[in-house]
């Protein structure tokens, strides 16, 4: 689907949540590092509390959680959380050393310290925080980003402590591991300023390229978060959660976009169709009898444990509930995720999938007929749960359907891996924040000012001088890299290989050779960071020629191990090339005397090298094969 | 430079150029000269320096700012149980709630709120009286308040309370737990303290956990004493029922910083149980024909102090020179000050000023028998103070000198050491020296 973005009044904003490489957290000494997974820990069993008032604010949902007691359990790994983490101990003074951090970066984002920083107090109920709150503090407002497409401004950089890692949750429970908890992050938040998908992608490129030339960020998965806004005129601003690879931006907006157009395109059918939301009925029914004989595997099994089967009427909404919303997403999904995470259920069936699941052509029309629809013109939708769960997931879902009638509805979602998103819970009101009363504001005099100069973070454009003067890139390579988000991937394995292998290497291999290889069609997702290290190790200690990298990476694409791949394509020693050599003028040994030793070095070139395929450095190879034609030619005869 | 004050709307541009829209708030002792804090519309605080900011007040008085209240009397709530209970309320971090528009702490929990957190309160209480009665810091404390406070409970004893809950401070919540155990005589009820270690605005507050436990508390209880609920372990598992004069606060922050010293706890309370399980069965039963008898006068001439090596002896002497009536020494040990104080000490009790040892240690009881020292400062005149706690010694001294002031120290300090509500003489069981963390 091609869609004007301009016309359709794209506006998206982006979040930004960095974790930042200090030695200690934000609010104690303990260490930023994760806890390995052996870690020892003790347990703590919390339970949280909100007045009324608060509930209030809350998102039902939400609500509902803590109203019901749900019990938190919190590991605490030895030597990764304190009693500060526990909510046990008062918060220590700011670490200092994030700050500075954090204030590095939003110099290099044009953003102006404040005066006087306050930490705040955001009410957060899920567990996640001990104290039942995410201390947060703007440090720097202003800045902006330059752009092809236009300047984007930011609004606030905040800084704030990591929440606690969810281990498991279940019925009642939810686990936690504290070795998270007070990391401390950055927050940038632009303006909804960007217009088009490729836009965000490249603004969250280099918000993340100026905060890595710090050279005071963490790296790896989960050490950034990139939330999205998104809307359009007529529709809404819809919240995405958990962008954790930037490549799936553009995807995730352009998702956004179609899935926004597709509801108002229902909105428009159901008027058409003169349905009002007053059709929506309010009530569901039971139709269990009408399935007790099922062959349906997912319908007998619910029933043996004494679930039940439920059903909406919904008349004239035959063929909506199909409706495509974004790729492998219909409108029947987006009405599933209501149902899911209002009444916990497992989801919904609905007629416009029917048959399946087992569920019969003949079992179906009895549906219809104990609902009393038609089946040319009307919809269904089944819930098998026991009926509370069911009379929750069904309110959340009528109420989801009214609004078809009005449009998108205000949500916060999260994102897939394939760049849809699904609904997680309604947009919250502002947030209530409280003073910290147990931090001291900080000011920024210029003492602190004096320590943020000192972190040198260079421009953008001055990463092109870096790569050609300091890393010997060609200026055609250099420039191609820093255009591209491969950029991040390039940095860490030269970080990681400095001294082993040649940048030069791991640049044309990136850039070049992956999207060739990527062009003929081989998986080169497949070949993920610490396969790239291992090959770029080979190559730089001579287990491999760079020739065979290619290879190496075809075959790891095809499903090949890493440490396979390498020795399939290990590098031949001198003495085996010298054999390979011997042997290809043994057997052509009458062309050559033909032509004279001196004038074969192109032939017996060419033979060995295809018989090497890759697998000897193309110079070590022609300085074989020349001494050798030489002392051909030193002996005359055979 | 315009004029602006807490409560008012302003936009500020300030020396770099950005323009922010706020409320003012008032400032905190924290605050840097010239700087006001200001609200952002996004709910965040941040401190703007006024020197070559551009300020306009766009509303006067945009937010209203309450001026701090003093206590509020009494409410009377009726419930659907039968017991009468009686909620007092002396201040501290159980009943502090800071606003979020102002940051204001507001130190008194209404009793709406008490109501909404603690619904087993409306499922026992025929009649609930919550009592705002003091709105103080446990560290401003002082015998005149023990006073109030004793009389203030004790009116709701007399009057049938079934039990009596108060809310107080935990830094010095200990000390005022000991002087209602000595101040309400022919107790026959439990009066309860109740306090928290994280404020009741937190959603991991422990006030609203300790709370729950004061009901079921009065409903269950066998005993009549002054007791301490608290949180027993970091978790919100279960909490203990301290017997006042036997508590002390042990740890400055943690949740369950109060434990029982040389004394098991008297109960456990399961919160999402609602269990109350007894745990120690050495208490004063609860009992309908009793006559309270509200003994509430405390001495403000005595003094605690805490010996440490080479401690000027002159502290001794200048206390009984100003007029102190009795002394409470922490003692190193067994119970022992350095030789050279003793003599300050034969002068102390000579002129009727009580002495008496107690030891930091905490855990344990006084010897005075085991070394010289110890049987040389028997000889001065030293009352030995057995395992009762040097801060409950400290308060039973200063009552029994408020409320016997005819007597003769040497009757004082044999009542000292006499057992009124079980503050002394304990047997000294293995398990109740606890076990600490040595590693692995
Ligand atoms: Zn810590």
């Amino acid at each position: 689907m091609e869609i004007d973005y301009k016309g359709i009044g794209l506006k998206v904003g982006l979040e930004i949540h960095q974790q930042l490489d200090s030695r200690s957290k934000l609010f104690c000494g303990c260490p930023t590092k994760l806890a390995p997974e052996d870690s020892k820990y003790y347990e703590v069993v919390r339970y949280m509390w909100l007045t009324k008032s608060e509930l209030g604010e809350l998102d039902p949902a939400a609500a509902y959680e803590v109203s019901k007691g749900r019990k938190i359990v919190y590991r605490v790994p030895e030597g990764h959380a304190c009693l500060v983490e526990l909510d046990e101990e008062p918060p220590h003074d700011v670490n200092r050393e994030s700050l500075v951090i954090a204030l590095a970066i939003a110099n290099a984002l044009n953003a102006q310290p404040v005066d006087e920083v306050y930490f705040m107090r955001k009410i957060v109920v899920d567990g996640s925080n001990t104290s039942g709150f995410q201390r947060t503090a703007i440090i720097a407002l202003g800045g902006y980003v330059e752009d092809e497409e236009g300047v984007v401004r930011i609004q606030t950089i905040a800084l704030e402590e990591d929440a606690a890692r969810k281990v498991d949750e279940g019925p009642g429970y939810v686990i936690y591991n504290l070795d998270r908890l007070g990391i401390p992050l950055i927050e940038i938040s632009t303006a909804p300023d960007i217009v088009s998908p490729d836009q965000a992608l490249r603004v969250a490129y280099k918000i993340g390229l100026i905060m890595r030339l710090s050279g005071r960020v963490k790296r790896g998965i989960g050490t950034i978060r990139q939330d999205l806004n998104i809307s359009i005129a007529g529709g809404e601003r819809i919240e995405i959660k958990g962008v954790d690879k930037l490549e799936l931006i553009p995807k995730v907006v352009k998702y956004e976009v179609m899935r926004q157009l597709s509801l108002l395109k229902i909105r428009d059918e159901l008027h058409k169709r003169g349905l009002r939301p007053e059709d929506v009925p309010e009530t569901f029914v039971d139709v269990t009898d009408t399935l007790k004989d099922s062959k349906s595997r997912i319908v007998r099994a619910s029933l043996e444990k004494g679930m039940r089967v439920y059903a909406l009427p919904l008349p004239g909404f035959k063929g909506v509930l199909a409706v495509e919303v974004s790729p492998g997403r219909r409108f029947g999904t987006e009405l599933s995720d209501y149902a899911k995470a209002w009444g916990g259920v497992g989801g919904i069936i609905h007629s416009d999938e029917l048959p399946a699941y087992g569920i019969s052509e003949s079992e179906v029309l009895q549906i219809y007929n104990r609902l009393g629809l038609d089946g040319g013109r009307d919809a269904f939708i089944l819930i098998i749960s026991d009926f509370e769960k069911a009379e929750r997931a069904f309110k959340a879902v009528i109420e989801r359907l009214k609004y078809a009638f009005i449009g998108v509805p205000r949500e916060t979602r999260g994102a897939n891996p394939d760049g849809t998103t699904r609904y997680l819970r309604p947009q919250p009101g502002a947030a209530r924040m409280y003073p910290e009363t147990d931090i001291r504001p900080v000011r920024i005099d210029e003492s602190i000012l004096m320590e943020v100069r000192k972190i040198y973070i260079p421009k953008p454009e001055e990463i092109l001088k870096i790569l050609i003067e300091g890393h010997g890139l060609s200026h055609d390579l250099a420039s191609q890299l820093i255009r591209d988000p491969l950029l991040h991937l390039y940095l860490d394995l030269v970080e990681e290989l400095k001294g082993v292998t040649s940048p030069q290497i791991i640049a044309s291999t990136l850039v070049a050779t992956m999207k060739s290889l990527k062009r003929e069609g081989v998986n080169v997702d497949k070949v993920d960071y610490e396969a790239l290290r291992e090959i770029f190790e080979a190559v730089g200690k001579g287990r491999i020629a760079k020739e065979a990298i290619p290879d190496v990476i075809k075959a790891i694409a095809s499903g090949t191990s890493v440490d396979k791949a390498l020795d399939s394509f290990k590098s031949l020693s001198v003495e085996e090339v010298e054999k390979i050599v011997d042997e290809v003028i043994t057997s052509n040994i009458d062309t050559i005397r033909t032509r004279g030793p001196e004038k074969s070095v192109s032939l017996v070139m060419g033979k060995v090298m295809s018989l090497v395929r890759g697998r000897a450095d193309g110079a070590i190879v022609n300085t074989i094969v020349r001494k050798k034609l030489a002392e051909l030619s030193k002996q005359g005869g055979p | 430079m315009v004029h602006v004050k807490p409560g008012d709307l302003v936009r500020v541009v300030t020396k770099s150029g950005i323009i922010l829209e706020g409320v003012v708030l008032p400032s905190t002792e924290f605050t840097s000269r010239g700087f006001i804090v200001l609200k952002l519309s996004n709910g965040y605080n941040i401190g703007v320096s006024l020197d070559d900011a551009k300020v306009d007040v766009l509303v006067e008085n945009y937010l209203k700012l309450a001026p701090s209240e003093g206590p509020q009397g009494t409410t009377v709530i009726r419930g659907d149980g039968n017991m009468r209970i009686a909620f007092v309320s002396t201040g501290g971090t159980i009943v502090s709630k800071v606003e979020y528009e102002t940051g204001a702490v507001k130190p008194a929990l209404s009793a709406g709120d008490l109501i909404e957190f603690v619904p087993e309160l409306k499922e026992i209480a025929a009649e609930l009286v919550v009592s705002d009665f003091m709105r103080k810091l446990s560290e401003n404390m002082t015998p005149k308040d023990w006073c109030e406070i004793s009389g203030e409970v004790g009116k709701y004893l007399a009057s049938g309370a079934d039990g009596v809950i108060v809310a107080h401070g935990t830094d010095t919540m200990a000390y005022t737990a000991a002087a209602l155990a000595f101040s309400l005589r022919g107790l026959g009820n439990p009066v309860i303290m109740v306090g928290a270690q994280r404020s009741s605005d937190r959603p991991s507050t422990d006030a609203l956990y300790n709370l729950r436990a004061c009901p079921l508390i009065i409903r269950e209880a066998p005993f009549a004493e002054v007791v301490v609920a608290m949180h027993g372990s970091s978790d919100d598992q279960y909490v203990l029922v301290h017997r006042g004069v036997r508590v002390r606060k042990m740890h400055s922050s943690r949740r369950d910083a109060f434990q029982s010293i040389n004394d098991l706890p008297l109960a456990k309370v399961y919160i999402q149980e609602r269990k109350f399980k007894l745990v120690n069965r050495n208490y004063i039963p609860r009992s309908r024909n009793v006559d309270l008898v509200v003994m509430n006068r405390f001495s403000d001439k005595v003094s605690l102090i805490k010996f440490y090596p080479g401690m000027d002896c002159e502290i001794i002497d200048y206390l009984v020179d100003r007029g102190y009536r009795g002394i409470i020494v922490e003692g190193t040990g067994l119970g022992h000050i350095r030789d050279e104080c003793i003599e300050s000490v034969r002068r102390a009790t000579e002129l009727g000023v009580i002495v008496a040892m107690s030891t930091q240690t905490v855990f344990g009881r006084v010897d005075l028998n085991v070394y010289t020292t110890g049987r040389k400062l028997l000889k001065a005149g030293v009352v030995p103070l057995d395992d009762m706690l040097a801060e409950v010694a400290f308060v039973k001294l200063s009552w029994l000198l408020g409320n016997y002031p005819d007597e003769e120290p040497s009757e004082i300090a044999s009542k000292l050491v006499t057992n009124l509500v079980n503050e002394i003489g304990g047997t000294q069981s293995f398990e109740l020296f606890p076990r600490w963390y040595h590693g692995d």
